[in-house]
C-alpha cells in the first residue's frame, strides 16, 4: 500500500500530535519549507534545541515579541548556525557532565536555508561536521535566497530565472548546475546524511527519528517547495515536492556510514523533466533544446546514484 | 595567598581563566594570542580543567560557539586578535544585545594591511560600539587579576554583558613576568558559580535572537545602552572586592603624581610604565609632568576622568591607532568631546604612537613632553600628530 496515498489512514497513528512550531508563523501560504519545519519538531520532540540561520524560518518564526517555538531556539546571524549549534552541544555537554543540568539526553539542530548553508555557511558547517559534534544540521532547501527577494545561490537548479540570475534577451537564468551538497556531507564521512521532502511525511519523520538516535553528527538535505520564489501555485507546494522526486530531481536517499540507500518512495521509473518544470514560472522562459540538456544531465546523476546505492 | 611565580603573560592567563572553573572554550589560534589557547588545551588535555575545549575553524565560529555555549547556559571564554577579531566584528554587537556574558582575551595586534603581527589598538577601536565591557590590562598581574574578576563583572546579575580583557601583544603577552597566581581557593572565594537568567534547555523553552523591527528595535538599543553605563557600578564594586581579598586596587582611572602636574598624559594598556619612567626623569628635572592611565575604555569613565583632570594646563592623549580622515585618534575624540563642555579644560595634544609593533621609549614621552610644554601659543592643540614617523 503507498503509504503517501493512504496519508490519511497513517497519519494519526504514526505523527507525533503535539506542535512544537506553532501556527501564527508569517510564512507565506503554501510555503513547504515552514512545512518541513514543523514536521521536524514533530519528528524530534521536546528534547530539542534548535540553532537557527537569518533566513525565511528565522523570519517568519520569531517577530519580537512573538514565537512560534515551543522548543529552546536561538538565532545568531546568517552564517554560522552549524557554529552557534556546535557551541550550544558543548555547552550542554559540559553542563551534564558537571551535573549542573539534569541528565536528559538533548538534541542539538543547526539549520539554515540554502544559502546559509551552501554558500555563506559552508565553512562554519564544515568544521561542526568535521568536529564531530552530536548534531543534526538541516539545510531546508528553496534553491535562492529567498528571504531576500529571490536572488541565486550555489543550491538554484540550472536554468531557473532568480532576481540575480535573471532571464532575458541574452540568458536563460541560472549558468551553472546545483552545488551538491549531500555528497559533500558525504565526503566528510559523517555517520548519516540523507535527503527528504515533506511531500513524503513519513520517510522525512523515520530519516530525523534515525538522525536523532545516531551520537554524532549527521546531516539533512530538506527539499522545500517555495511557491513565492518559484512562481508556482501556493496549493500546488505538496504535489510539486512529490514531481521533483518523481522525476529525479531530487531524489530521497540516505547514506549511513557510507553505505547508499534509496528510499522506498523512489519510483521504479522516473516521470519527465517537463512535467515538474511546466507549473512553475521560474522555469517557463526554457526552450525544448534547454530542457532536454538538463533532462540528460538529471538522469545521468540519478544514475550515478542509483549505482552507488547498488553496492549496499 | 598563591605563589608569586614567573610566567609568560598569556599562560598566566590561560592558568587564570581555568582557575575560573570554564565550562567551554572556543579559540582560534592567531598570533600573538594563540599561547593562550595552546595553554587552555594543554590543561584540559591534562585533566586540569573539566572543559568542552572546541577547536573551531575560524574567529567567527569561535565567537558564534561561545555564544551558543553561553546561551546554554555554560562559562565560556575565548580569545583573539587583530584579524581575528575583526572576522568576529559582525557577532559582538548580537553577544551583547543578548546580554551573553562572555568573556574574551585580546592580544592587541595591529590591524593588516598591510599585515603586521605586532602591536597596537587599531583592532579592538572598530569594535568600540559593539556593546562590550573593554578594560585594559597594564602589566602581566593586571591580566591575571582583570581576566578573574572579568567573569565576575560579565556573570553578575545586574550586567549579563561580554567582557574584553585587552592586553597588548608581544609587549605583554610575551614577556615573562613575575605573576601572583591566585589559588584555586581564593579564586572560588571571589568568584561565585554563573546563575543564568534563561537557557537553552528543554525544561523551560524560549527564544533568543528573535527578529526586531522598529516598533522594539529602539527599546532594545537604549536597554543596552543603559545596561552597560549601569555595570560601572558593578566593575567598581567588583574591583573593589579584588582589592579586599587580593590587596591589588583597581580603579577606571588610575594617577601617577597626577595630583599636582601642570603637564600629563594619557596612555591604555602597557605603555603606561613606559611613560611612569619618563615621567620620573622628567620630575627630576623639575618639570611638574603626571600620568593618566585609562585601565575602562568601555563603559567611558567620564566622571572619573574629569575628576583627575582637574588642576593640568596641558593633556597629551596618547594613540595606539588612527581614525583615519577623523579628527584624530579614537581615544583623543572621546576625551575631547568628554571635556568639551567643561569650562576650564586643559589643552589637549594627540599623538598617534606605537603603530604595528614600533618601540616607543623614555625619550620619545620625554620628547612629547617637551614639545607640548614648549607650544606656549598652545597652536598644536586639539590637532593630531604621527609620532616618530618618517617623512
Ligand atoms: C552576513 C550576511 N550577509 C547577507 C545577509 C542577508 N541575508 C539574510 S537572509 C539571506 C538569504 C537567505 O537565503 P537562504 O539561506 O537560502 O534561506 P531562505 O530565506 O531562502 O529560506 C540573505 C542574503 C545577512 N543577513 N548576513
Ligand atoms: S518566500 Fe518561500 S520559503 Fe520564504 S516563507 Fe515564502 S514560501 Fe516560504
Ligand atoms: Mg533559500
Amino acid at each position: 500500500m503507498n503509504i503517501v496515498e493512504n496519508f490519511d489512514l497513517f497519519a494519526p497513528r504514526l505523527i507525533n500530535k503535539k506542535e512544537l512550531f506553532s501556527c501564527g508563523h508569517r510564512a507565506c501560504s503554501g510555503c513547504a519549507e515552514v512545512l518541513s519545519v514543523r514536521l521536524m519538531c514533530k519528528a524530534l520532540g521536546d528534547n530539542t534545541v534548535v540553532a537557527s540561520a537569518t533566513g525565511c524560518m528565522e523570519i517568519v518564526s520569531s517577530m519580537f515579541p512573538t514565537t512560534a517555538w515551543r522548543i529552546p531556539w536561538i538565532h545568531v546571524a546568517f552564517e554560522n548556525a552549524a557554529a552557534v549549534a556546535s557551541g550550544v552541544e558543548a555547552g550542554l555537554k559540559a553542563l551534564r557532565k558537571k551535573g549542573k543540568i539534569d541528565d536528559r539526553y538533548i538534541k542539538v539542530v543547526g539549520m539554515a536555508g540554502d544559502g546559509g548553508t551552501m554558500d555563506i555557511g559552508i565553512q562554519a558547517l564544515s568544521g561542526a561536521m568535521e568536529r564531530g559534534h552530536d548534531m543534526i544540521y538541516v539545510c531546508f532547501d528553496n534553491e535562492a535566497y529567498m528571504n531576500t527577494g529571490i536572488q541565486r545561490s550555489s543550491g538554484t537548479p540550472m536554468g531557473a530565472s532568480t532576481t540575480t540570475a535573471p532571464a532575458g534577451k541574452a540568458s536563460s537564468g541560472q549558468k551553472t548546475w546545483k552545488k551538491n551538497m549531500p555528497e559533500i556531507m558525504v565526503a566528510h564521512e559523517i555517520p548519516y546524511v540523507a535527503t527528504v521532502c515533506p511531500s513524503y511525511p513519513l520517510d522525512f519523520i523515520r530519516k530525523f527519528e534515525k538522525a536523532r538516535s545516531i551520537e554524532g553528527p549527521s546531516y539533512i538535505h530538506c527539499f522545500s517547495v517555495c511557491p513565492t520564489g518559484w512562481r508556482s501555485p501556493s496549493e500546488t507546494a505538496v504535489s510539486m515536492g512529490r514531481l521533483a522526486v518523481e522525476t529525479g530531481v531530487f531524489p530521497l536517499f540516505e547514506v549511513e556510514n557510507g553505505h547508499y540507500r534509496m528510499s522506498a518512495d523512489m519510483p521504479k521509473k522516473l516521470k519527465p523533466l517537463r512535467s515538474y518544470f511546466k507549473p512553475q514560472g521560474r522555469f517557463r522562459h526554457l526552450t525544448d533544446a534547454e530542457i532536454d540538456a538538463i533532462q540528460e544531465r538529471v538522469t545521468a546523476e540519478f544514475n550515478k546514484l542509483t549505482q552507488k546505492a547498488k553496492f549496499l | 595567598m598563591g605563589k608569586r611565580v614567573g610566567l609568560e603573560v598569556t599562560v598566566a592567563v590561560a592558568e587564570a581563566v581555568a582557575l575560573c572553573r570554564i565550562d567551554m572554550a572556543g579559540v582560534y589560534p592567531i598570533t600573538p594570542q594563540s599561547h593562550i589557547a595552546e595553554h587552555l588545551s594543554n590543561l584540559v588535555a591534562d585533566g586540569k580543567l573539566d572543559a568542552e575545549f572546541v577547536t573551531v575553524e575560524s574567529e567567527h565560529s569561535a565567537m558564534s560557539a561561545v555564544i551558543g555555549a553561553a546561551a546554554a547556559g555554560a562559562r565560556v571564554y575565548t580569545a583573539t586578535s587583530s584579524q581575528g577579531l575583526m572576522l568576529m566584528h559582525e557577532l559582538l554587537p548580537i553577544a551583547s544585545a543578548m546580554r551573553l556574558p562572555i568573556t574574551m582575551a585580546i592580544a592587541n595586534r595591529a590591524v593588516s594591511g598591510p599585515l603586521n603581527i605586532l602591536n597596537d589598538h587599531s583592532d579592538i577601536m572598530p569594535q568600540r560600539d559593539a556593546g562590550w565591557i573593554a578594560v585594559f590590562a597594564e602589566n602581566g598581574q593586571e591580566a591575571v587579576d582583570l581576566s578573574i574578576a572579568a567573569f565576575k563583572i560579565a556573570e553578575h546579575k545586574d550586567v549579563m554583558l561580554p567582557v574584553s580583557v585587552n592586553i597588548d601583544g608581544f609587549q605583554l603577552t610575551h614577556m615573562v613576568e613575575p605573576v601572583i597566581m591566585p589559588s584555586q581557593e581564593e579564586v572560588d572565594a571571589f568568584l561565585p558559580p554563573f546563575v543564568p537568567h534563561a537557557t537553552l534547555h528543554p525544561s523551560r523553552p524560549v527564544t533568543m535572537g528573535a527578529f526586531s523591527m522598529s516598533d522594539y528595535f529602539t527599546e532594545i538599543m537604549k536597554a543596552k545602552d543603559e545596561a552597560i553605563k549601569n555595570s560601572k557600578k558593578v566593575i567598581l564594586e567588583v574591583w573593589d572586592d579584588w582589592g579586599r581579598q587580593f590587596g591589588r586596587n583597581y580603579k577606571p582611572v588610575e594617577t601617577y603624581l597626577a595630583e599636582d602636574a601642570d603637564i600629563l598624559m594619557l596612555t591604555m594598556g602597557s605603555m603606561g610604565e613606559t611613560a611612569k619612567i619618563a615621567i620620573d626623569e622628567l620630575r627630576g628635572k623639575g618639570v611638574k609632568a603626571g600620568l593618566i592611565k585609562l585601565r575602562l575604555w568601555r563603559p567611558f569613565p567620564f566622571a572619573e576622568l574629569a575628576a583627575v583632570l582637574k588642576n593640568a594646563a596641558q593633556l597629551i592623549v596618547t594613540d595606539r591607532a588612527v581614525s583615519f580622515g577623523g579628527p584624530g585618534g579614537p581615544v583623543f575624540s572621546e576625551i575631547k568631546s568628554a571635556l568639551f563642555a567643561q569650562a576650564n579644560r586643559p589643552a589637549i595634544y594627540n599623538y598617534i604612537i606605537g603603530l604595528g609593533g614600533r618601540d616607543v621609549a623614555v625619550s620619545d614621552f620625554v620628547g612629547m613632553f617637551e614639545t607640548v610644554r614648549a607650544d606656549k601659543a598652545k597652536a598644536k592643540a586639539d590637532t593630531y600628530e604621527f609620532w616618530g614617523v618618517r617623512e
